[in-house]
């Protein structure tokens, strides 16, 4: 499998694109460390941006180059190489690619200016929002029977989990705010790969003290061990299924 | 050595292969003809694996085609377009393909990429090159390997004179080299000196597979395409493609043994 992601992975590095997010990721990081004196402060800016764009990146992308490389997977196709293979070969490229991408541009600022719990939870979170996002962006292009419609779709999916979902639960909440509901907002944060993250890093820094009862709730459990644990192996499903549906789908499909 | 049974295939609504029973054996040359849209690639794509037909079987070498994809190592594919990863580059596209192979060098059947002049391209990006030179990189990859089986989709458009020249002597040479080989070509003239069968397919029934001498004789035409047309135009016309030239129908012709 590593002789064909080798490949894949080479070509990935050399995208514009890739090089463009990897300078724009950096230029962000550094200049939110540089304006603000506070590193909770410029991470808490950097979480909003790493929330929103690295999804959106992770997405359109892998759809864009799923598409791209689709006569390039015919022709591997024809090779005696397995179809589980092939698909794997292509997601490891391209989750390698952008992983370095975020390293190099958020990893090593973070890393050099805040090396605290609060920076390395964001580097959690943002390694597996693009590893998440990328293999449900495999889901979307595999599905999808051209290019537009496959773009369309990654782009409604993060429509859905940036800022939709939050509306959803946020109605919710306010419908039934009479009702206890800690324990069920627990449950749609894991619902939303998203969320989940933003939690996740809020309450290592000091502002989740404002956020009430919930706030402490959520304190307890993602302060924990257990939290983590939750956290990564939710993390892991919503990268692991997607991709297996995909891999599914992908076997069965006539090219 | 490739033996299709009663394969169908249906896309939505319509059926792009009915019922197609053939047998290929090795040392012919098996010129796929018929309209576009006929079902050629699609039947070829069914022989690689790459479409699944909704019912019948096809074997290659005797093992049935059914997800393993280890018989594939027999088989060199020319697509009709290649297109490959924009920044590799041409010596790191044929790198990759070896070691996918598993191939040695001395294994390796290297005329093609000389004749083409591939060594003093090899540090160039793919997607610096145009569609012919992609065209003769998509050539000498399929021959690379020395394959039993060959399977060509219209391997001379977009070549030049020259290259489709020495294109189809390379044929010529493998063919004596008793393999099978596979080619869709709408340009009957440049099949005329390499087939040694000629299977036609509309609307994705296969109308007849005969050898050429059988044609030659049936039709006392010696010309391949006059001798297509001419068979074609004792059948009643019911296809606007072919009008003038050919014209078809559903024939009761049973499939070669």
């Amino acid at each position: 499998m590593l002789k064909l992601s080798r490949y894949v992975l080479y070509d990935i590095l050399r995208n514009k694109i890739v090089i463009a997010y990897t300078i724009f990721l950096f230029i962000v990081s550094f200049s939110m460390f540089r304006m603000e004196e506070n590193g909770s402060k410029a991470l808490l800016s950097l979480l909003s941006i790493v929330l929103i764009v690295l999804p959106l990146v992770s997405l359109v992308f892998t759809t864009i180059h799923y598409f791209n490389s689709y006569e390039f997977i015919e022709l591997m196709l024809s090779q005696p190489l397995s179809r589980t293979r092939i698909l794997l070969s292509e997601y490891a490229g391209l989750c390698i690619s952008l992983l370095s991408a975020f390293w190099m541009g958020v990893g090593i600022p973070v890393l050099v200016f805040s090396p605290d719990p609060t920076g390395l939870a964001l580097l959690f979170t943002g390694t597996s929002l693009t590893v998440v996002f990328t293999s449900i962006a495999f889901l979307a292009a595999v599905r999808s029977k051209d290019k537009a419609r496959g773009i369309g779709i990654a782009l409604l999916l993060w429509f859905y989990f940036a800022l939709i979902y939050d509306g959803l639960v946020l109605l919710t909440l306010f419908a039934f705010s009479d009702y206890p509901m800690e324990k069920f907002t627990l449950l749609l944060s894991a619902l939303n790969p998203i969320d989940l993250g933003r939690i996740f890093i809020m309450l290592k820094m000091d502002i989740s003290a404002l956020m009430g009862y919930t706030g402490a709730l959520y304190k307890d459990f993602f302060g924990s061990g257990q939290g983590v644990l939750f956290t990564a192996g939710i993390m892991g499903l919503w990268a692991i299924l997607p991709l297996w549906l995909a891999l599914r789908s992908f076997k069965r499909k006539d090219m | 050595m490739i033996r299709i049974e009663q394969v169908n295939k249906k896309f939505r609504r319509l059926q792009v292969l009915e019922n197609i029973s053939a047998r290929f054996e090795q040392g012919q040359v098996i010129a796929l003809i018929g309209p576009n849209g006929s079902g050629k690639t699609t039947l070829i794509k069914s022989i690689l694996g790459m479409v699944r037909p909704d019912s019948g079987k096809i074997f290659v070498k005797d093992q049935q085609v059914n997800g393993d994809p280890a018989y594939r190592k027999d088989i060199g594919y020319m697509p009709q377009i290649g297109r490959y990863p924009d920044n590799m580059k041409v010596g790191q596209l044929f790198r990759m393909m070896t070691k996918i192979r598993d191939a040695a060098p001395p294994g390796l059947d290297e005329d093609l990429y000389r004749q083409f002049g591939i060594p003093s391209i090899t540090e160039k990006p793919m997607r610096t090159l145009s569609g012919g030179t992609r065209q003769k990189v998509s050539a000498a990859l399929a021959f690379l390997f020395n394959p039993p089986i060959l399977i060509l989709d219209e391997p001379t458009a977009g070549l030049d004179p020259l290259s489709s020249e020495i294109l189809k002597e390379k044929i010529i040479a493998e063919k004596k080299k008793n393999k099978l080989i596979l080619i869709t070509s709408h340009v009957l003239s440049d099949l005329e000196e390499l087939t040694t069968h000629i299977m036609y397919l509309q609307e994705g029934k296969m109308q007849f597979l005969k050898d050429l001498q059988t044609l030659q004789e049936e039709t006392g035409e010696l010309k391949l395409s006059k001798a297509i047309a001419r068979v074609m135009r004792g059948y009643d016309t019911n296809n606007e493609w072919i009008d003038q030239l050919f014209a078809v129908e559903k024939n009761n012709e049973t499939p070669a043994k």
